[in-house]
Order: structure tokens, then sequence, then C-alpha cells
């Protein structure tokens, strides 16, 4: 079909393109000028437009960079806010001039390690099972629903978590206990968002993984379970290992579900049956509300953000590392 | 023989194999027991039993023995008239003329206002139908003017009205329009540059420095946080560039809006979100076109970007559009970074064009989600799922759009 309408720009004319036996009395000389790159103003142009497409991307980069340290660079020169109050203060009240930001950097601590804590043993056994159990047919019928899940907006999973998840943790452990707004009812049900996450890429790493591992296995009288515990999830490490990674970076940033089921206002609690907000809900509820510029609490989101990408970044750069360092690569 | 023949573990070992093999398959049903309570609790608050008080009963607003909803637009001017007040009626007015609304349009004021049907009470599905005559007895007992009727919170109503600041009346109108234009702006910037960017590295870029740096850049770009790209969008489009986006160097800004939180300043963020997603994607679709396609078009003298144009785009473009549906319905869903870039938290008017005040769906979900009365809670489930419905729709395009390619190819 490629062929037949190349044809036609031929016939059409749209081809400017010589060929070279085309001409009458041509010489070698003739066709090597011919054959001879030729400047087309056109295509340069074009190969410039395509290259700012690509070197946008750069500039979103730099662009986030640059808001977030200028603005944070702001915040930090304002004589009520010291570097060290920064890192190491339990208080988070703008109020009041307090910027610790323990307490914020706490409550994403746990709703992560919630998230993780669920997402990351169902997930490597759905993967496990999806790629080492399952027959096609099963696979056909179960990954749709994973993607389901996937698919899902995380507003969606914070209107769960607030009206489902929570009853139910306040059913189970008494309304004493369970606050309101709590970091388990958040972290559990982030827990389900990144959960296919964890199970696809895990998924893939194993797929990989070479038939001929599995067929050896069996061959030493190995049950399924052997293999697909002591042979293929081993050679797939690097790649779970980057997909847990991934998760735990995905947790971090993760926004709606702790903005609607964790809490609003900063606590520095250990207790995930209490409310807390996290760096990312904080940013969230600040801006939400009527922020002018220039505020010290303008400022101050962008500093949280600073952090929020410098976490992500170094756990999805780990994750690059090693992918590349430890891949086993077969054949 | 038997197995413990062979090994005396071997029994062992087989049953453990298989005691795993339950505990794997068990991931997945507690994933998919996960999802049906989700679908189960959104669906069980989106219908179910109210209990609804008027204000003025409408049998009372019958006129010679009329019922209310048979009489006339004049009539209804004229209940209307004899029961708000004249402030608010010159505030109608000023709206639109009493002359140049319709019947249906009245007959709606005329509930709104002077009915006031107000909702006391609501229902979960579940509890309206295992137990209702538990119910009934406490309509009875608490709210003896209130009616108790069966409601669907998702109806046509619904989807067609504006945000209002009574449960009874709000829809999801201005939210959907917003969404749509939002939307439009995003694919209208994004698509562009991001099949020019993934032009750009799979057919031009040769393996210098700064190529793999913008491919580096990109895979790390994927990662990012998206409350972080409504930080940028909040410090560039709408304060930084607010000139532009509220419209004022077009003169076309309106005066409500000239802070530079607009559908466009979302639109644009949202795009910038999407780009490295999109780039992705139709890397992935042009890769997979045969370099023997290519090879054939340059062996009859085609310049690179005829190549382009006419041979590689055309096979990659199912996989391209594929990957921008599944981009796009990642955007309508987006809400962390609109947050950031100043969604309005109440807007009853339709956003007019780029330069409008907006709010999406799930900014609004998020809203109704967060104010503590039950009503707001059954507005949000129902406008998930209407919000359910427009992303399962958008996917099952893409993967009919996949299905097909896969036959071609």
């Amino acid at each position: 079909m490629a062929l037949t309408s190349t044809k036609q720009a031929l016939v059409s004319g749209k081809l400017p393109g010589k060929l070279p036996g085309d001409l009458p009395g041509e010489t070698a000389s003739d066709t090597q000028s011919l054959l001879h790159k030729r400047f087309r103003l056109g295509e340069t142009f074009i190969q410039g437009f395509l290259f700012v497409c690509g070197a946008i991307s750069i500039l979103t980069t730099i662009g986030i960079l640059y808001v977030l340290g200028h603005e944070s660079l702001l915040f930090f020169r304002n004589p009520d806010v010291s570097l060290l109050e920064f890192f190491t203060g339990t208080k988070w009240q703008p109020a009041i001039l307090e910027f610790g930001i323990l307490p914020l950097f706490n409550a994403t601590l746990i709703t992560s390690a919630i998230a993780l804590l669920v997402a990351l043993p169902l997930g490597l056994s759905a993967a496990v099972y999806l790629s080492e159990y399952a027959t096609p047919r099963t696979r056909g019928v179960l990954k749709p629903i994973l993607e389901i899940l996937a698919g899902i907006p995380t507003v969606v999973y914070g209107y769960f978590a607030l009206s489902f998840m929570t009853p139910l943790l306040r059913t189970l452990f008494g309304a004493d206990t369970v606050e309101i707004y709590n970091t388990a009812s958040a972290g559990l049900v982030m827990g389900i968002l990144i959960l296919p996450l964890v199970t696809s890429m895990s998924e893939d790493a194993l797929s990989a993984v070479p038939g001929s591992l599995r067929e050896a296995a069996y061959a030493l009288g190995a049950t399924k379970l052997e293999t697909a515990v002591k042979v293929v999830v081993p050679a797939a490490l690097s790649g779970i290992t980057a997909a847990f990674i991934i998760a735990a970076s995905r947790a971090i940033g993760e926004t709606m579900i702790v903005a609607i089921a964790a809490g609003a206002g900063p606590s520095f609690t250990l207790n995930p049956f209490r409310a807390a907000e996290t760096m990312t809900g904080h940013i969230v509820r600040i801006s939400g509300g009527d922020l002018s510029y220039d505020s010290i609490d303008y400022n101050s989101i962008f500093a949280i953000g600073l952090m929020l990408f410098f976490m992500t970044l170094t756990l999805n750069l780990i994750s690059n590392r090693i992918v590349r360092r430890f891949r086993e690569v077969y054949e | 023989m038997t197995r413990a023949h062979f090994d005396p573990r071997t029994l062992h070992r087989h049953r453990a194999a298989g005691i795993w093999s339950t505990l794997f398959l068990g991931a997945i049903i507690i994933a998919i027991v996960a999802l049906g309570a989700l679908l189960y609790d959104i669906v069980d608050e989106s219908f179910g039993l109210v209990a609804i008080e008027n204000r003025i009963d409408p049998a009372s607003l019958a006129r010679d023995g009329m019922p209310l909803e048979t009489l006339d637009k004049a009539q209804l001017v004229e209940i209307l008239t004899g029961h708000i007040s004249a402030g608010l009626l010159r505030r109608l007015e000023n709206d639109l003329p009493f002359e140049e609304r319709d019947r249906a349009n009245v007959y709606a004021l005329v509930l709104e206002r002077v009915v006031e049907p107000k909702i006391v009470k609501t229902w979960s599905l579940t509890d309206s139908l295992t137990n209702r005559a538990a119910i009934e007895a406490e309509v009875l007992a608490e709210y003896p003017q209130a009616r108790l009727e069966f409601h669907a919170w998702i109806n046509s109503t619904f989807i067609q009205s504006p945000q209002s600041s009574s449960p009874e009346f709000a829809g999801v109108r201005t939210a959907i329009l917003g969404s749509l234009w939002t939307i439009v702006i995003t694919i209208a910037v994004a698509f562009p540059i991001g099949v020019g960017a993934a032009i750009y590295l799979e057919e031009y870029a040769s393996d210098t420095l700064v190529n793999r740096v913008i491919q580096t850049n990109i895979n790390n770009l994927a990662g990012v946080p998206s409350i972080l790209y409504g930080m940028l969008g909040l410090a560039i489009f709408v304060r930084g560039l607010e000139p532009l986006t509220s419209g004022a160097w077009l003169g076309a800004g309106d005066p409500t809006t000239a802070n530079g939180r607009t559908v466009l300043s979302a639109g644009l963020t949202l795009a910038l979100l999407v780009l490295p997603l999109l780039i992705i994607n139709a890397q992935e679709a042009i890769k997979a076109v045969p370099a023997s396609l290519r090879q054939a078009s340059y062996g009859l003298g085609a310049t690179r970007w005829q190549t382009i144009w006419h041979h590689v785009l055309p096979n990659a473009l199912p996989g391209i559009l594929t990957g921008t549906i599944l981009a796009i319905s990642r955007a309508i869903g987006e809400t962390a970074p609109l947050v950031v870039v100043g969604a309005s938290a109440f807007v009853a008017l339709d956003p007019s064009g780029p330069f409008s005040k907006f709010t999406t769906l799930p900014i609004q979900i998020y809203q109704w989600t967060t104010r503590p009365q039950d009503q707001y809670r059954n507005l949000a489930a129902a406008a998930i799922l209407v919000l359910l419905v427009l992303l399962l729709s958008l996917n099952a395009a893409a993967i009919l759009l996949r299905n097909r390619y896969r036959r071609q190819g």
C-alpha cells in the first residue's frame, strides 16, 4: 500500500527527486554531482522545527527547576526562615511563622509506606501469577481488569478512601481510635492505586526471562513454585527492584488521595489512624485558597515542591541505574 | 508407586507449590475485589431514597383548579412575582428578560425559587433496597412534612444543569464544558509538539550528547509528580504570562478573570504534563514502522521529510492516535495540577472561550467530596459516574483502534 502511494506520488510529480538515469547525455561526474546532498531550505526548516519540539521537554525541566529554585530561594532568604529549622523543625504553622517540614515529610512517609506495604507483595504475587501460572486466556481476562484499575483518576480513589475505606476502618477498629481523616485509609487506597503499576512492570521483567531457564529448572525436578521463586524472580530482580522504586516515587508524589482523605493541617504523629497532612496535600490546600503572590505562604509551597522534586528524581534515577547496571542480558 | 517413594520431601514440596499458587491468585482476586468495592461504593451513593421537604406545597400554588404543572407561562410568571422578593426578581430579569424565557425555564424557576424543594436526608442504594420500612418510619417520625422518593442522582437534568449553590439543582454542565475546553487546548498544543519531538528523536537525531540528553530528560519528566507541573503552570502561565493567558493582550480579557487563572493556563499546563507520555508513545509507534518502507522511499529518490510524511507517518498513525487517546484520558482525570493552577471553586457560567474562568469534572468531584453534607457526597458519586463513562468510552476507542491496527499489521 505504501509502495503504491510512492508510485502515485512519483507519477503525479509530487516527488521532485530526479533519478540519475532520466537525464539525457549524462556522464559519471554529473551523477556524482547529482548524488551530492543538495541544500533544501524546506527540509532544513522542518528539521529545525522538529528539533525545537524535542527541545521543549528540556525547557520544561529547566522551567520546573527555575520556578522551584527561584521561589524557594526567596523563601529561604526570608529572615523568618532558617534552613536548619526547615529540616529539623517539628511544627509547620505559617500563621506563626514556624516552618519545619518534618510533620509534612513524616505524613508523606507514613502514607507511602502503607501504600508500599500493600502494593509490593500483592503486585509481585499478581505478576508472578500472570507471568508463570496463568494461561493466555486467563491473562487476557485479568490484565484488562488491572488496566481499568490503573486508568481510574486519582480523585476517584480519594472519594473511595473517604467514603468507603475510612468507614470500614472505623467499624473495624472503633470510631474512637480512627479519626475521620487518617493516613491509614489514604495509604491503603494508594496501595490499590499503585498495585497495577507494580504488577505490570514486574510482569514485564518476569516475561523477559527466557523460557530456557524455566525449562532447565523443570528438568532438574523443580516444582512450578521453585522455578518461579528460585529461578525466574532472581533472574528478573533488577526489573522488579526498579518497579518497586518507581512505585515508591509514585506514592510520594501522589496528591489527590491524601488531599481528600489524609486530613488538612500538619501534625507530627506516627499513629496512622490520626489525621496528618502530607507534602502534596499541603501544597494543594494552600494553593486552592486565595493565595497572594510574594507572600511567604506562596514561597513556602515551592520549597516543599523542590523537596518533592528531588525526592522523586533521586528515586527515578536510582531505578534507571539499577535497570542499566544489574540487568541480566540473555542472548 | 506414589511420589513419596522417590523422595519423602516431594509430597511436601508439591503441597507448598499448590498453596503458594493459590496465594498468588489471591493477590489478583484482592485487586478485583478492590475494583468491585470501588464501583459498588460509587453506584451505591449515586442512587437511593431521599426525603424532600418543600418550602411551599406545589398543590397550594394551583390556579383555578389547575395543578402547577399544567399552568401556562403567564400564570407561572405571576406566581413567581407573587412569591419572591423584588430584588431577586430584578436580578432574574437582568440575567434574561422574562419575555425571552420559555415556559420550561419559568417553570424551573418557580420550582427552584418558590417551591424550593430541599433534600433533608439521603440514603444509599443498599439501605434503600434492604431497609425501606425502617426508612419510611424514620421519615414519618423525624420529617413529617417530607415526602420520600427514589432519586437517581445521575440523570439528564444533572448533566444539563450548571453548577448551583443548592445540591437539589446542581449539575455538571459547566464542569463538562470546562473539561472539554481544557482538553481541546491540551490536544492542540501537545499533539503537534509531541509527534514532532517523536519524529525528531526517531528519524533525525543522531547519537549526540544533546539528543541523548533530550531522550533521558523525556523519560525523567514522565516520572515527575503531576502536582509539580501545576506549580510550573502557576508560576509561568498564570503569573508570568498573565497578559497572554488572561487575554488582556488581545483585548479579550474578561475583567473577572484577569488574573490568568483561565482555561488557557489549564490547557497549557496539562499539555506540558502529557507531553512526555505522548512523545514516548509516538516514538514506539514510529519505531514499529519497518525500515524497508523507508529504504524503498529513499531508493525512489524521496527526501527525508517526504519519506516521513508520505510513508512513516501514515503507517505509524494508528499507534500514535492510540497513544494520544491514552494521554488524553490521563489529562481528563488529572486534578492536582489544576487545583494548583487555580480552578475556580464555583463557576455557574459556561466557559465561553480560552480566557474564561474554569472548573473541570475532576475538580468538581474534588470540591463536592470535601463538603461535609451527605447530598454533596451523592453529587460527587454521580459526577464520578459521568467521568468514568467518559474515560471508559475513550479507552474503548483506543482499544478498538489498536485491534484494527494489529489486524492490518
